[in-house]
């Protein structure tokens, strides 16, 4: 479970998060949509610490890794601690990031044999069943420059899963992808989401958000503008930005 | 023929020397160069800065000059100074001299792996050093094979400059042949052991950047 209150995040004179507040709740599939340059990602990286926020709140799984006093200081834990905590989410990025130097199967039990100690023999088998999972067990030893974006893709949520995530972090995982093989992704994602996977994701694909999410986010300009089920949100949006973003998009 | 057979054995000595000078600047100054290179990108501003003035310092004068310094000028140095045998002088000089090199190669080799390594690092629960060490480091290797290859065979010609510390490596043993025998014959000899080592540096890094080979970026 996120819970992140009263967000902001400033780039120089750039106020990019507003006070966002947001709840994911376990087992949750949320969306997020909203135009480009509206903060989406931005809210995605201050969760996991990529970037560190200028004010607010951020508890993981009922771990604060972040937090503001009545003074108005925005406190970090301690850097060893806060890796602990944003390790329970798992991350996959629009442009994949999987290491090029390792082979598909080195890239998942990389962070688990390096972070979590784990030994060779024990984690090998969790790969397997992980690269079965997304089809791709036949690549194992292959290295990523090999592959076509949708299986790089498909292997980074492979990779974040090997390290038994709470919680899954997607930003635009097939916005760098052709038309053709954002599917295989998508599908993926959405096995994820039956086994209950705690996921938020941020999207342009609107049949995905529309189908699979349990909550949709619509943010525009640093601010959470609008959110509530899919159904509702996307047939009767009640904000006119909402309603303006959507109609753009059909 | 019987004559090139006969110079050598002291040109054969003369190389030994060069190879000792090699070997050694090579097997202290890549460390202490990696070193220099970690902290000169670390976040730690004024050890950043402090590596800066070094390379630069080190980068900015001569290799022959900074010899001649430890060698005949450090002994006089109040506190630090120490007077050093003329082999350990001159490892000194080449060490503290070719770190700085090879410190720019490492460094400028660092900050071309992208931002995105070091965030799936993160995201994944790497820290900063194990980041470093398991994902960056090792796709710098592959980047900086070529830089090092041609400052690799820079050392070898380099390793000539000890002469001044009235060392007896292979281009001061040539001359010496030269001066008594009055033939050019030991310089030619000379520059065919300079090729035959660096043709076996070419080769070994060939051989490096083809295991390297196995994976595109
Ligand atoms: N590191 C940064 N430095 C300065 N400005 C930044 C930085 N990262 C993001 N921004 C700015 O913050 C704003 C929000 O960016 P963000 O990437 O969060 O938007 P987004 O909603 O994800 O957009 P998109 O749909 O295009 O990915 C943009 O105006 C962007 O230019
Ligand atoms: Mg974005």
């Amino acid at each position: 479970m996120i819970v992140a209150r009263d967000l902001h995040k400033r780039f120089g004179d750039h106020e990019v998060l507003r006070g966002v507040s947001l709840t994911v709740g376990k087992g949750e599939v949320v969306a997020v949509i909203g135009p480009s340059g509206s903060g989406k990602s931005t809210l995605l990286r201050c969760l996991n610490h990529l970037e560190t926020i200028d004010r607010g709140e951020v508890v993981i799984e009922g771990d604060t890794l972040v937090a503001t006093d009545a003074a108005g200081h925005c406190r970090y834990v301690p850097e060893a601690e806060a890796r602990r905590i944003c390790r329970r989410m798992g991350m996959v990025f629009q442009h994949f990031n999987l290491f090029p130097h390792l082979t598909v199967l080195q890239n998942l039990i990389e962070a688990p044999i390096t972070v979590k100690g784990l030994a060779r023999d024990a984690i090998v088998p969790v790969a397997d069943e992980l690269l079965r999972k997304v089809g791709l067990f036949d690549k194992r030893d292959s290295y990523p420059s090999r592959l076509s974006g949708g299986q790089k893709q498909r292997v980074a949520i492979a990779r974040a899963l090997a390290m038994a995530p709470d919680i899954m972090l997607f930003d635009e995982p097939t916005s760098a992808l052709d038309p053709e093989l954002t599917g295989e992704v998508l599908r993926s994602m959405r096995e994820l989401a039956e086994e209950h996977m705690t996921m938020l994701v941020v999207t342009h694909e609107m049949a995905f958000a529309r189908d699979v999410s349990t909550r949709v986010i619509f943010m525009d300009g640093g601010d959470i503008v609008e959110a509530g089920e899919p159904a509702a949100l996307f047939g009767n949006p009640s904000h006119p930005r909402t309603r303006a973003f959507l109609q753009r998009l059909s | 023929m019987e004559y090139i057979l006969n110079i050598l054995g002291p040109l054969l000595e003369g190389t030994v020397v060069t190879l000792q000078v090699f070997a050694a600047t090579l097997v202290l100054a890549v460390p202490l160069g990696l070193a220099l290179a970690l902290v000169r990108v670390s976040r730690f501003r004024t050890a950043s800065t402090a590596v800066s003035g070094y390379i630069w310092l080190m980068r900015g004068t001569p290799l022959m000059l900074q010899m001649l310094f430890i060698y005949f000028a450090l002994p006089f140095v109040p506190y630090v100074g120490i007077r050093l045998p003329d082999f350990p002088a001159a490892i000194v000089a080449f060490v503290l001299n070719y770190a700085a090199y090879f410190a720019e190669i490492f460094r400028a080799g660092i900050q071309s792996i992208g931002r995105g390594q070091y965030e799936a690092g993160q995201v994944l629960g790497l820290s900063r050093a194990q980041t470093m060490r398991r994902i960056v480091l090792p796709q710098m290797i592959k980047r900086i094979l070529p830089p090092m290859s041609n400052e690799t065979i820079t050392l070898v010609k380099d390793t000539s400059l000890i002469y001044v510390l009235a060392m007896n490596d292979l281009l001061r043993a040539a001359r010496g042949i030269v001066q008594r025998d009055f033939t050019t014959m030991p310089f030619v000899v000379a520059a065919a052991f300079y090729l035959a080592m660096t043709l076996v540096l070419t080769w070994g890094f060939l051989r490096l950047e083809k295991k390297y080979a196995v994976y595109d970026e």
